[in-house]
C-alpha cells in the first residue's frame, strides 16, 4: 500500500511534481503513467526517500521510508537498471544489499536463480546487455522478498521476449497479493500489464481509474459523417449535444453513438454518403488526454515533413 | 557491525583499492630505494630517509578513498546504498570507517616495507628504531594515511565527481599548501597551521628521526608549533570537522 498526499517537489523555478495525490493498493499491478519528464522518476524517488519532496508526503504501509527497519524487507525498487558497479559481481552486488538487510545469503542465489542469471553470477556486472542488468535489478528488487515493488520503465530498451517476460513477472508478484507500481510513457504497454493506473502530466495529477476506464476514455470514439445535406445534420446533432468539427468531405462527430447518429440522421430525413467509425490509437488519444501536460513538445508535423523531403525530389 | 561488512564487501569486491594499495607500495619503495639506495657518507641513510617517499603513497591514498565515494556516485550505487540504509549518516560513517581502516593497513605495511628494504640497501647504516621519534616516523605512516583517507571521502562525499575531487586534493596537498608559504608577511603564520603541514610535524617532530638534520636527506621539517601528540590530534581534528560538514551535506541533498 502507497499512499500519496499532496507530494510535491520544486527544483528551482521547475515545479516537477506539483500536489500528487494518489493511492496503490496490494494484490494488482498499478501502472504510473505520463510522458516523458512529468515526473514519474521524480515521484518514485520521494516514495523512496531518497529526493525529499518540497511538500507533502508519501507512506508505504502506513509508514515514511527511513521509518522501515530493514527497509530493503518491505520495498523493492528497480529505478535505473545501470545503477550497479561495473567492475562488481552480480552475486557481490546482491551480497551487499542482503548483508545490508540482514537477508540470508542463499537468498542470493535464489534470486538469481528466479531472474536466470545464475550461470553469470560471478561475471562483472559492467558486461552485462540491457536485458541481463534489467533482471539484475529485479533480482535486487526481489532479494527482501518485499510487500511493495517499484519500477520505474522496466522494459525501456528490452526485446519483445524480455517484455513478455517482465510483463509475466509482475502479473505473478500481484497475484501473490504484492503491490507493485509500474511507471511507463506508454499507454499501450501499460493496457497489457496494469489493471489500475495513476495518470500524470507535468507533475499533477490527471486520472487514476482502472485501466479499462481510462482506455475507453481515450479511445472514445468519433464517427465520420458524409451527406449531401450537411447543413441539416449539423444542426440536428449539435442540438442532441454533440461536437461537430469539419473534415476533408464531411464532418467528424463526438460524443455520441454511432447509432444515434444514424437515427438523428433518419429523423431529420437526411440521406447519408457515409457513417464510419473513426477508431485512433490509443497512443493519439492518450497524447490528446496529457497533450497540454507535455512538457517538452516536439513539432512532429513538421519533423515528419522534413522527413519525408528528400524522398519526395 | 552489519554496516562495516556492507562496506567491506562493497570495497573490495571491485578491484580498485588493490591497484591503488599495490600501486602505493610499489611508487614509495621504489622512490625509497632509490633515495636509500644513493645515500653515501655525506649524507647517510637516517631511519626519517627510509620514509622519504612516504608523500607519493598519501596522494594514491587519496585517489583511493575519493574514488570509494565518487564512484557509488558516478555509477547511481549511492541510492541503492541510501534505499538499503535511509540512515545516511551511519551508511557514510561506516563507509569512512573502513576506507580509513584499509588506509592504515596499507600505510603500515608501505611504511614498514620501505624501512626493511632500507636496511637491506645500507646494511651498515643506523636504521635501527630506538627511540620514540624513530618509531613515529615509520608506524605514524600509516596513522597519517587513514586520517587523510578520512579528508578525502569527505572531499568526494562533497563533490561527488571523480575528477573534481581528485583534482581538488592533490592540487591543494601537493600545491596549494607550499604555495600559501609565498604570501608576503603572513603566508608564514597561515602555513603554520595548515593540516597537510601539520601531519609533517607528527611524523617527523623535530628531526630526532633524522639525526637531528634538516632537510639535507629527509622530508623538510615542519614550521607547526604544535607538539607531534597535537599535531595528529589537529590534523585528525580536522578530518573529523570536515567529515561532519559531508556528512550533514549529504542528509539534507537529494540523492
Amino acid at each position: 500500500m502507497i499512499e500519496a498526499q499532496g507530494l510535491t517537489k520544486r527544483y528551482g523555478k521547475t515545479l516537477a511534481v506539483d500536489d500528487l495525490s494518489f493511492s496503490v493498493t496490494p494484490g494488482k499491478v498499478t501502472g504510473f503513467l505520463g510522458p516523458n519528464g512529468a515526473g514519474k522518476s521524480t515521484t518514485m524517488r520521494m516514495i523512496l526517500g531518497l529526493d525529499n519532496p518540497t511538500e507533502g508526503q508519501v507512506r508505504i504501509g502506513g509508514k515514511r521510508y527511513h521509518e522501515l527497519h530493514h527497509p530493503l524487507r518491505t520495498v523493492g525498487a528497480l529505478l535505473d537498471a545501470k545503477w550497479v558497479h561495473p567492475n562488481r559481481s552480480a552475486r557481490a552486488h546482491l551480497a551487499w544489499m542482503a548483508k545490508s538487510n540482514k537477508i540470508s545469503p542463499r537468498r542470493v542465489d535464489e534470486v538469481l536463480e528466479t531472474v536466470g542469471l545464475s550461470a553469470v553470477a560471478n561475471k562483472r556486472a559492467g558486461g552485462f546487455s540491457l536485458g541481463m542488468s534489467q533482471r539484475l535489478g529485479i533480482a535486487a528488487a526481489l532479494l527482501g522478498d518485499p510487500e511493495v515493488l517499484l519500477f520505474d520503465e522496466p522494459v525501456n530498451g528490452l526485446d519483445p521476449e524480455g517484455i513478455l517476460w517482465i510483463r509475466k513477472f509482475m502479473h505473478r508478484l500481484a497475484e501473490e497479493g504484492r503491490t507493485v507500481f509500474v511507471s511507463s510513457h506508454l499507454l499501450s504497454e501499460m493496457a497489457l500489464t496494469a489493471s489500475e493506473l495513476v495518470v500524470i502530466g507535468k507533475g499533477k495529477l490527471i486520472s487514476q481509474s482502472s485501466t479499462d476506464d481510462f482506455v475507453a476514455r481515450a479511445s472514445e470514439n468519433s464517427v465520420k459523417v458524409r451527406s449531401p445535406q450537411l447543413d441539416v445534420l449539423r444542426d440536428a446533432l449539435t442540438r442532441a449535444s454533440a461536437t461537430v468539427a469539419p473534415a476533408d468531405d464531411g464532418v467528424v462527430v463526438s460524443g455520441l453513438d454511432i447509432a444515434k447518429i444514424g437515427e438523428i440522421a433518419m429523423e431529420n430525413g437526411v440521406v447519408l454518403h457515409e457513417l464510419s467509425p473513426q477508431r485512433g490509437s490509443l497512443e493519439q488519444a492518450f497524447m490528446q488526454i496529457t497533450g497540454d501536460a507535455v512538457e517538452y513538445h516536439a513539432d512532429l508535423e513538421a519533423e515528419a515533413q522534413r522527413a519525408l523531403a528528400p524522398t519526395a525530389n | 557491525m552489519t554496516l562495516l561488512a556492507v562496506e567491506r564487501i562493497k570495497l573490495l569486491s571491485t578491484r580498485s583499492p588493490w591497484w591503488c594499495a599495490l600501486v602505493a607500495l610499489v611508487v614509495t619503495a621504489g622512490f625509497t630505494a632509490l633515495v636509500v639506495g644513493n645515500a653515501d657518507e655525506q649524507f647517510p641513510a637516517t631511519v626519517a630517509t627510509t620514509q622519504f617517499g612516504y608523500s607519493f603513497g598519501l596522494a594514491v591514498i587519496m585517489v583511493l578513498a575519493a574514488l570509494a565515494v565518487t564512484t557509488e556516485y558516478r555509477f547511481g550505487t549511492i541510492r541503492t546504498t541510501f534505499q538499503a540504509i535511509p540512515n545516511r549518516g551511519s551508511a557514510l560513517l561506516a563507509k569512512t570507517t573502513v576506507i580509513a581502516a584499509l588506509s592504515l593497513v596499507i600505510g603500515e605495511v608501505t611504511a614498514f616495507v620501505c624501512w626493511g628494504l632500507s636496511t637491506l640497501l645500507q646494511p651498515n647504516a643506523d636504521l635501527a628504531l630506538n627511540s620514540t621519534a624513530d618509531w613515529i616516523n615509520v608506524a605514524g605512516v600509516g596513522v597519517v594515511y587513514a586520517v587523510a583517507a578520512v579528508i578525502a571521502v569527505a572531499v568526494g562525499i562533497l563533490v561527488r565527481h571523480s575528477a573534481g575531487a581528485i583534482s581538488l586534493l592533490m592540487i591543494y596537498s601537493l600545491a596549494v599548501e607550499s604555495l600559501i608559504q609565498l604570501i608576503p608577511s603572513i603566508g608564514d603564520d597561515i602555513y603554520e597551521w595548515l593540516p597537510f603541514n601539520v601531519a609533517n610535524k607528527f611524523l617527523m617532530g623535530d628531526g630526532g628521526s633524522n639525526s637531528g638534520r634538516a632537510a639535507d636527506a629527509g622530508m623538510p621539517l615542519s614550521t607547526s608549533p604544535l607538539s607531534p601528540g597535537w599535531a595528529l590530534a589537529y590534523f585528525a581534528a580536522f578530518a573529523a570537522v570536515l567529515l561532519a560538514i559531508a556528512i550533514t551535506t549529504a542528509k539534507k541533498r537529494d540523492a
